[in-house]
């Protein structure tokens, strides 16, 4: 099988993608920003999957991306309804006012 | 007849136990009864018993009675075993005899004290446990005793435990006594290893077979058994406890601390005298301890101001005088003594807690004075037993004891004439203080009123005993004065008969000599204390007088050195270490972990962005270590 | 069957007092007396009938045995069995029960119901590891005892109580995790070496370790001992736990779970690993002493009464230490005597511990003085169990100490000379109870009544037993003796056996001079 595009191209973009959704969470203060990036991150590993599927002729590639997609939807929804409520209870989406958590 | 010989010890502890069970429901008068009845129908059996005895067993020296078997542990077999022959004979009679005239005073003296029954009830255990002491057939037996009697030496001295002083003296004669007790346990256990058994004629019989004369473990063994009778009996450098212990009742110090158990020691040396005849240096150390006893004791004695303080010295002074004889191995004469010193130490201490008594708990002598006309029985009674004491010349017991010890540490195989000095300058010395005692207390004027005289119960007791402190001496006579040796004789089939180095026509030398140390003693004191008393003041103004006189005063700084030496360091490790250093060793750990999570709980900070950082940071890490490795 | 029977009484009695206690506050006591009434009924006539036997026919050491499968993939089984040593140690553990619930009968007004439990549940513990013949069971018996222990002292300890319990669950729970390991490096060392994997002990104790590996297992099963004895450098949660726990927690901490570590230590240091056991001995005997001399300095200086106490413990436990390695019958039957004396006298000095706690609300020395004139019954009592704790003839504590030292004297000299101090010292701090608590000037208490019928009760009891047993130990001696026996002869066969050669008759000539040391009289 021929592809025009070479495995490791697409395997760089993934990674760049990935380090773009860490660098998104670790730097973004907003919650909403953070799971958007994480979403990022999720889809960068599901395009390595699909490409690494590829590369060896595979269907298990696809398979775990069908996999990542069903949870990253499940995560959406809820990470979602998790935001929604502590926006209710605290009044700020900012990451750095909602430590409560500390040793 | 002999049988009956566990009857002894056992009346004395019936008496006890029916005290302990019942005693505060009885009637003074039956608690004086059962004291009192205990120990005199134990020392009527006595009497039964030694009569018997010495008419029939002339060929079977001991009798032996077995009660139960103690325990049995591989070969280790103790039993509850009575062993009687001559000279537990003389013991249990002077135990017994002593014990019930002092028991009979005792009711008289201790009428009005509240704790009547129970100072009965320690007096007749005591007198048990003195009994099982002398009775035992084997060593661990005689330590039942000797611990025993150290118990209710404890319990008498502290009588009047709300007094802590008192108190105080009787941990301290406890503790004291409990190191030569410990000291003695080693020994046990030596003998029991050297000879596979604890039973004392065994040993005896055994000794010289097992045992090269003169070899360490013989050494050994006889100075841990000599430690454990110099803490019984008062000697250097064991004796601090004694002149404490006078905090006790005066019957308590008469019984005890006169006459029975602080003779315990010399009981002890004398049963194992085979032990100590193997070892001409352990038997040079009981010597030597002695006469530095006497001597010490003696100079102490010279200057109390205390009554019993005075006699308690004089007691530790003259029990060196036994242990002096054991050392030179006239055994007899330690043991004629011992009986003597009983009679008439009892009678001493006896007279004075009369004294002490009617002056309403006067023991300062410096206060007394002038109790010649006003107690002419006691002053009389007192007389004799003083007169015996000084060892006048003739009419006292106290000569014929004393006089023969002094013979025997000139004229004996191991005696010298550095012991025979030693003993004749502690008679001189002894006549001294005994002079002084008796002129501060009886004669000049009079400087405290009496409050009322001692009773029946307490003066008939001083009569008998001053009457024995007279005539016992004539049971045992020099040769040079009728050669009667009637003592000797019944205690020579147990002890051996010393061997003498000089000739036996020589002895009225020393017995002149030992005339002229006691009337110098005498005649010194009359002169500084009766006749002159300004020399004595003027003595006084002196300071290196005064200091000796101090030094003397409190027993040679004894109580010092040992309290800065052992005890303080003691109490003090104690007192520093009172939280258990140990431990903190464990609250140190206990301590680093919570150090540590401090530590860690302080990096969970509650900063979500922080933890991601964290991962990232680690499966960098990782992956970089994949890739570099 | 009789071994399970104890058990049983006591556990089920411990959960018919948890469940009747919701109702009643004071049915959990009378079924808690009962219950150990009946525990001490069926051993103590055991024993008797036993005691017969045990004289007439020596050479059979183990006197019942019970044995079930349990999970036997893991060849675990349920086998409980008992020889002269067990009996002895179950006896004493009867008769404590009874006396502890005696004295918590006024103490204790909280959830009797859960106290008893507990309380019942130690005693169920407690015998379960004098009778186990399976390590596992043994293991579990083991922490069957700590945790209702860690609740007994936890809820109803005085004031510092949550940290006395911690302390003292801590302490034995890492140890026995410790001797856990060391019993699973057994296991798979004895499974390895025979295709066998068992717990049993008996088939354990054929096991042939390399001589290091059992030393370090023996240290694994060393340090539990230790640290429940107590041994001189583990000693420190006893005094806190002692001093924090009510006064049956105490009296069964003294009397019974020290007595375990030195149970273990007969039973099972020296039988799986004499070798190992003999190159310690010099290191332990040093240790007995230390504490001996450390545990009576210590005991000197406290205020506290129980604490004090406490520390007479590790003092008296110092001596058990070096009779058990003194290896010697003499030592081995003192540390029996020991075991059972010191229950008695220990367990009586804290139970009159909590008598004058109740009166005057302290522990405190320093605020007591002159009881003697107010509480004369209690005073005789206390002087006599002082006197029983300095090892006064007469009484079982001189019994217990005279032959541990006369044992150990033969095994070393030295050693046993500074142990000897320890009597002199012992005679320092029990001098300083009586002077404290009942000589000395009084001060203005209320009214205080001496001894109740009950208290009366106990003290009488532990008062006879320990005479009788300074009087006449003999009956304690016999029913030791096969199991001591047994002890001694496996030391002297493992001595021979590292020697040279094991000439054939050798063994021939041990049994003969082991059946000769029955012959008495």
């Amino acid at each position: 099988m021929s592809s025009s595009v070479s495995t490791e191209i697409v395997m760089l973009l993934a990674a760049l993608l990935f380090v773009l959704g860490i660098t998104g969470v670790i730097i973004r203060k907003n919650i909403i920003f953070m799971l958007l990036s994480v979403e990022i991150m999720l889809n960068a590993s599901g395009l390595a999957f699909v490409a690494a599927g590829s590369r060896w002729g595979q269907p298990d590639g696809q398979v775990m991306f069908i996999f990542i997609l069903a949870m990253a939807a499940a995560e959406v929804s809820i990470g979602l309804a998790l935001i929604l409520q502590i926006y209710h209870q605290h009044k700020s989406l900012d990451i750095d006012k909602l430590r409560e958590m500390n040793g | 007849m002999n049988n009956l010989l566990w009857l002894i010890p056992a009346l004395p502890l019936a008496g006890f136990l029916l005290l302990v069970a019942a005693g505060k429901h009885l009637s003074s008068k039956l608690v004086a009864l059962t004291g009192v009845g205990s120990i005199s129908l134990s020392a009527l059996v006595t009497i039964m018993i030694g009569l018997n005895f010495l008419s029939s067993a002339t060929d079977k020296e001991t009798y032996h009675q077995t009660l139960w078997t103690w325990m049995d542990v591989g070969g280790f077999r103790p039993e509850i075993a009575l062993s009687l022959d001559a000279l537990s004979l003389v013991f249990v009679f002077v135990i017994t005899f002593i014990g019930s005239l002092i028991h009979v005073y005792s009711a008289g003296f201790m009428a009005a004290d509240k704790d009547y029954s129970r100072f009965f009830a320690c007096m007749n255990l005591f007198v048990f446990s003195m009994l099982i002491l002398v009775l035992a057939d084997n060593l661990l037996l005689m330590y039942l005793g000797w611990e025993g009697v150290g118990l209710c030496s404890y319990l008498l001295i502290g009588f009047w435990y709300e007094n802590p002083a008192n108190g105080y003296a009787a941990r301290k004669a406890f503790v004291i006594t409990r190191i030569g007790d410990t000291a003695m346990a080693l020994g046990l256990f030596t003998i029991y290893y050297q000879f596979g058994t604890l039973v004392m004629s065994e040993i005896s019989a055994n000794a010289a077979s097992v045992w090269q004369p003169n070899t360490p473990i013989a050494t050994v063994t006889a100075l841990l058994l000599l430690a454990g009778g110099m803490g019984k009996s008062a000697q250097l450098p064991l004796q601090t406890w004694l002149p404490d212990a006078m905090a006790g009742p005066s019957p308590v110090s008469a019984l005890i601390h006169a006459a029975t158990m602080v003779t315990a020691g010399v009981y002890l040396i004398a049963r194992m005298h085979v032990l100590f005849e193997l070892s001409a240096l352990a038997q040079m150390i009981v010597a030597g301890v002695g006469a530095v006893t006497l001597l010490v004791a003696g100079f102490s004695a010279l200057t109390q101001y205390d009554i019993k303080r005075v006699l308690a010295y004089s007691t530790i002074s003259q029990i060196g005088y036994m242990f002096l004889a054991l050392g030179v191995g006239a055994w007899t004469a330690a043991i004629f003594h011992f009986m003597i010193h009983a009679f008439f130490k009892a009678l001493l201490f006896l007279a004075a807690g009369a004294i002490i008594e009617a002056l309403g708990h006067e023991h300062n002598m410096f206060k007394m004075g002038g109790l010649k006309d006003k107690m002419p029985l006691v002053f009389w009674t007192f007389l004799i037993g003083a007169a015996s004491l000084s060892a006048l010349p003739l009419i006292s017991a106290g000569f014929y004891s004393k006089d023969q010890i002094l013979w025997y540490a000139w004229a004996s195989e191991k005696g010298s004439p550095i012991l025979w000095f030693i003993a004749i300058f502690g008679a001189f010395i002894t006549a001294a203080y005994t002079t002084r005692m008796m002129i501060l207390t009886f004669w000049g004027v009079t400087r405290t009123e009496i409050g009322h005289h001692p009773g029946k119960l307490m003066t008939i007791p001083l009569i008998i005993l001053a009457f024995f402190s007279v005539v016992a001496g004539f049971i045992e006579l020099p040769h040079n004065f009728g050669h009667f040796t009637l003592f000797s004789d019944l205690l020579h089939r147990v002890l051996p008969s010393t061997v003498l180095q000089a000739d036996e026509s020589s002895e009225w030398k020393f017995q002149l000599l030992a005339f002229l140390a006691t009337f110098g003693g005498i005649y010194l004191v009359f002169i500084y204390y009766y006749r002159e008393p300004y020399k004595i003041e003027r003595l006084r103004e002196n300071s290196s007088f005064q200091s000796l006189y101090r030094f003397w005063h409190n027993g040679w700084g004894f109580d010092r050195l040992f309290d800065l030496v052992f005890v303080n360091p003691f109490v003090f490790i104690a007192q520093i270490n009172k939280r258990d250093i140990v431990d903190r060793f464990y609250d140190g750990i206990t301590s680093v972990t919570e150090h540590l999570y401090r530590l860690l709980s302080a990096t969970q900070t509650g900063s979500l962005r922080w933890y991601i950082m964290g991962m990232v940071i680690g499966a960098i890490i990782i992956l970089g270590l994949q890739i570099m490795l | 069957m009789i071994l399970v029977w104890l058990i049983g009484i006591f556990m089920g009695g411990g959960t018919a007092a948890l469940i009747l206690g919701q109702w009643n506050k004071s049915i959990p006591r009378w079924v808690a007396l009962a219950t150990a009434l009946a525990g001490f009924l069926l051993v103590a006539i055991f024993w008797t009938n036993q005691y017969q036997m045990i004289n007439t026919h020596p050479s059979s050491v183990w006197l019942v045995d019970f044995k079930r499968d349990w999970i036997s993939s893991f060849g675990i089984s349920f086998h409980l069995s008992i020889d002269g040593l067990s009996l002895l140690l179950l006896v004493l553990t009867c008769f404590l029960g009874i006396l502890a619930v005696l004295c918590s009968w006024k103490e204790i007004t909280e959830r009797t119901g859960f106290y008893y439990f507990n309380l019942l549940w130690i005693l169920a513990g407690v015998s379960g590891v004098f009778m186990a013949m399976d390590l596992f069971l043994f293991y579990f018996f083991w922490e069957v005892m700590l945790i209702p222990m860690y609740f007994l002292i936890g809820i109803w300890g005085s004031e510092n109580r949550v940290y006395a319990a911690y302390k003292f669950f801590i302490f034995t729970q890492a140890s026995g995790l410790l001797m856990f390991l060391a019993i699973l490096g057994l296991y798979f060392i004895h499974g390895q070496n025979t295709g066998m994997y068992t717990f049993n002990y008996f088939e354990l104790m054929e096991t042939v370790i390399p001589s290091e590996t059992g030393l370090w297992l023996m240290l694994g099963f060393m340090v539990a001992f230790a640290v429940k004895l107590p041994v001189f450098p583990f000693h420190t949660w006893l005094p806190d736990a002692h001093s924090e726990a009510p006064t049956a927690g105490s009296l069964i901490l003294a009397g019974l779970l020290l007595k375990t570590g030195a149970y273990g230590m007969l039973r099972f240091v020296i039988p799986l690993f004499p070798a190992a056991a003999e190159q310690m001995a010099l290191p332990a005997m040093i240790l007995g002493v230390a504490g001996i001399v450390y545990g009576a300095v210590l005991a000197y200086s406290q205020t506290d009464l129980k604490r004090l106490v406490a520390f007479t413990s590790v003092s008296h436990m110092g001596f058990v230490l070096m009779g058990i390695f003194s290896f010697n019958e003499l030592a081995f039957q003192g540390v029996v005597m020991q075991l059972v004396t010191h229950a008695i006298s220990t367990g009586a000095l804290f139970i009159m511990a909590g008598m004058i706690k109740e009166r005057l609300h302290t522990r405190d020395m320093n605020q007591m003085g002159g009881l003697w004139s107010r509480m004369p019954k209690m005073g005789a009592v206390g002087l006599l169990f002082a006197m029983a704790s300095l090892g006064l003839p007469g009484l079982g504590n001189f019994i217990a100490e005279f032959l541990i030292l006369l044992g150990a004297f033969k095994a070393s000299v030295w050693i046993t000379t500074v142990a000897a101090l320890g009597l002199v010292f012992s005679a320092a701090y029990s001098l300083r109870i009586v002077q404290k608590i009942f000589w000395g000037p009084q001060d203005g208490y209320g009214h205080i009544r001496d001894f109740s019928l009950r208290e009366i009760l106990v003290m009488t009891t532990l008062t006879l037993s320990i005479i009788g047993l300074g009087l006449y130990p003999q009956p304690v001696i016999d029913t030791a003796a096969p199991a001591i026996n047994k002890l001694v002869l496996l030391l002297e066969t493992d001595k021979t056996q590292v020697g040279k050669v094991t000439k054939p008759d050798t063994q021939q000539y041990l049994v003969k001079k082991y059946q000769e040391s029955y012959v008495r009289k």
